[in-house]
């Protein structure tokens, strides 16, 4: 096949994926385009398997069907809750898989005569830097949300430092090899920092701040792939992974704006360290109120508009369908309910709303912040599951509040909060919320599933 | 084509795409962020394509088979698992529940 028809071939790839993007833009027909861009991808392997002329196809093939297996195993057995952490492990691999082809292609063009050209060698250097880390961040993203291990921020004296004369000298050795050093180990070495560098950067990333780095890890691995399109000297890769890099890009800026915090801060911060001293400020003098489920049952039954606010405590405690199903028992009794969704909610960007669009809520009931936001004026009773620092009224009220100015859910505007939470711990990054001392906030202690369990129990009972 | 014609031609793809993709991404609705990120995920999978030319290519030693086979796994579990991942996701967002035979009786209580 030659190169301009393969191209064109290309060409009908890119569009696909532009067309499984732009259909993203409506939930009714966005699985449509989830279709039209996996044929444009199976266009795309059959171009190239042609343009190989068979050479090694059986070793393709036996590839394909190892990590292909394994890719469609996995997603078949994913829960939704766990979710993020699938969505670090397949981008990781795919930054891998950029890491690796930039040593093969170094490998393979170092013996030609004469110095590879600059920007050959550029490209190299920069796919393989950005896919190592990637990967290796993609890794310990995934570990910490599978709670392998621990999703607290890990730090130590020097941390930022170490990381940066870490990422320096990869970068440093990257340009000895891109100015004309023809050495392969120096590849390997920049990989190897590199990789080095990928887990050390994520460890110190608190889990609430997952979906800021989940979001910049699929930039990165998108413009791995691309610069291995330089590389290749292949279209379909940099486009495809530029537009991947650019939604990872914009992502990470909406996270980063929902959090009112500078990505470098999400990176660098080690949030969750927080001194809660400032925090303590203005929840002196209150009271917690705890009540029983029958008393919130009566609360919900009895009316008008209740409105449910998920966080990432209803994805631990599985309760989606649990909430679901009183969502329905509440709406039999002619009781509106609706969904007000964090941007950050959860572990990443959405997973609230797939969490909920699995135990079969209807989308229009999901509603983000500036749709929700005026609503709960007018809403009887917000139900809190699972979420805290969303929530936090210091957000808007309390300048010394580590979260001060973060975009937040007004539920205190709400007549009444019932609040299912686990204990009076402060949430994960340790900081006080005085939503739990309003004078309208009752508390329901227990377990996300069985309070919700207990509730369903009590609100049929009326 | 000579090698800098094609890298210019190369550069000016990759900022096109760049402004596209912000072009289409900001029109997704945050209630499909996660298919969003696993969509995403899957086509940067094109990824194998590039581990095939390194497999595929005719001259290869015992590293270029190592580090191919290798990049070809890694990429075909990216473009298999983000596709299966993301069909799975969007198949359950839904404007209503298809009926169940459990529902008509809650439907009729909740009526006008």
């Amino acid at each position: 096949m030659s190169t301009n028809l393969a191209n064109l071939l290309y060409l009908i790839t890119i569009v696909t994926f532009i067309l499984a993007l732009r259909f993203l833009s409506n939930p009714a027909h966005a699985r449509r385009g989830n279709q039209i861009g996996a044929v444009g991808m199976l266009v795309a392997v059959v171009v190239t398997w042609i343009k190989t002329g068979g050479t090694s196809w059986w070793a393709i093939a036996i590839g394909m069907l190892f990590g292909g297996g394994f890719g469609a195993f996995a997603a078949r057995r994913v829960k939704m809750t766990a979710m993020p952490q699938m969505v670090a492990l397949f981008n990781g691999v795919g930054g891998g898989a950029a890491a690796l082809i930039a040593l093969a292609e170094l490998h393979k063009i170092l013996p030609d005569p004469g110095r590879p050209k600059i920007d050959i060698g550029l490209a190299i250097v920069l796919s393989g830097l950005i896919g190592a880390i990637s990967f290796s961040g993609s890794m310990v993203a995934f570990a910490k949300l599978q709670e392998l291990i621990q999703g607290r921020p890990i730090t130590y004296p020097g941390q930022k430092f170490a990381n940066l004369a870490l990422l320096a000298a990869c970068v440093g050795l990257g340009i000895t090899l891109v100015a004309g050093v023809q050495d392969e180990w120096l590849l390997w070495v920049v990989i190897a920092g590199a990789t080095l560098f990928g887990v050390l950067f994520v460890l110190p990333i608190g889990g609430a701040d997952m979906p800021v780095v989940i979001s910049l890890l699929n930039a990165f691995t998108g413009i791995a792939v691309a610069v291995g399109g330089f590389e290749l000297e292949n279209n379909v890769l940099i486009v495809s992974g530029m537009l991947v890099g650019a939604s990872g890009t914009l992502l990470t800026m909406m996270m980063g704006r929902a959090m009112n915090r500078s990505i470098a801060n999400v990176l660098f911060g080690a949030f969750g360290q927080v001194s809660p001293q400032a925090a303590a400020a203005t929840t002196d003098g209150g009271t917690v109120r705890s009540a029983s489920a029958e008393d919130v049952a009566v609360m919900l039954a009895y009316a008008h508009k209740v409105i449910f606010v998920p966080g990432y405590g209803l994805a631990v405690a599985q309760a989606q369908h649990d909430v679901r199903q009183l969502a329905d028992l509440l709406e039999a009794k002619g009781v509106e309910v609706s969904y007000a969704i964090h941007p950050v909610a959860g572990r990443m960007p959405g997973h609230m709303n797939v969490l909920l669009a699995e135990a079969n809520v209807p989308y229009p009931q999901l509603k983000e912040m500036d749709e929700a936001n005026p609503e709960f004026s007018r809403t009887d009773v917000a139900v809190i599951v699972g979420a805290n620092d969303v929530v936090n009224p210091d957000a808007r009220n309390n300048q010394g509040s580590p979260i001060y100015g973060m975009p937040i859910l007004n539920v205190d505007n709400a007549n009444a909060v019932v609040v299912l939470k686990r204990s009076m711990n402060p949430g994960f990054a340790g900081i006080e919320n005085p939503l739990f001392y309003d004078p309208k906030t009752v508390m329901l202690f227990g377990d996300a599933k069985d309070s919700i369990t207990k509730l369903i129990a009590d609100v049929k009972a009326l | 084509m000579s090698h800098n014609t094609l890298l210019v031609f190369e550069v000016t793809i990759l900022v096109l795409a760049i402004f596209l993709g912000f072009e289409v991404i900001s029109k997704v609705p945050t209630l499909l962020h996660t298919p969003l990120m696993s969509g995403t995920n899957a086509i940067h999978g094109i990824v194998v394509v590039g581990a095939m030319l390194i497999l595929g290519s005719p001259h290869k030693g015992a590293f270029g088979w190592v580090v191919g086979f290798l990049a070809v796994v890694l990429g075909s579990a990216n473009v298999v698992g983000g596709f299966v991942v993301t069909d799975r996701m969007l198949e359950m967002f839904k404007t209503r529940e298809p009926p169940k035979e459990a529902e008509p009786p809650s439907d009729g209580a909740s009526g006008p």
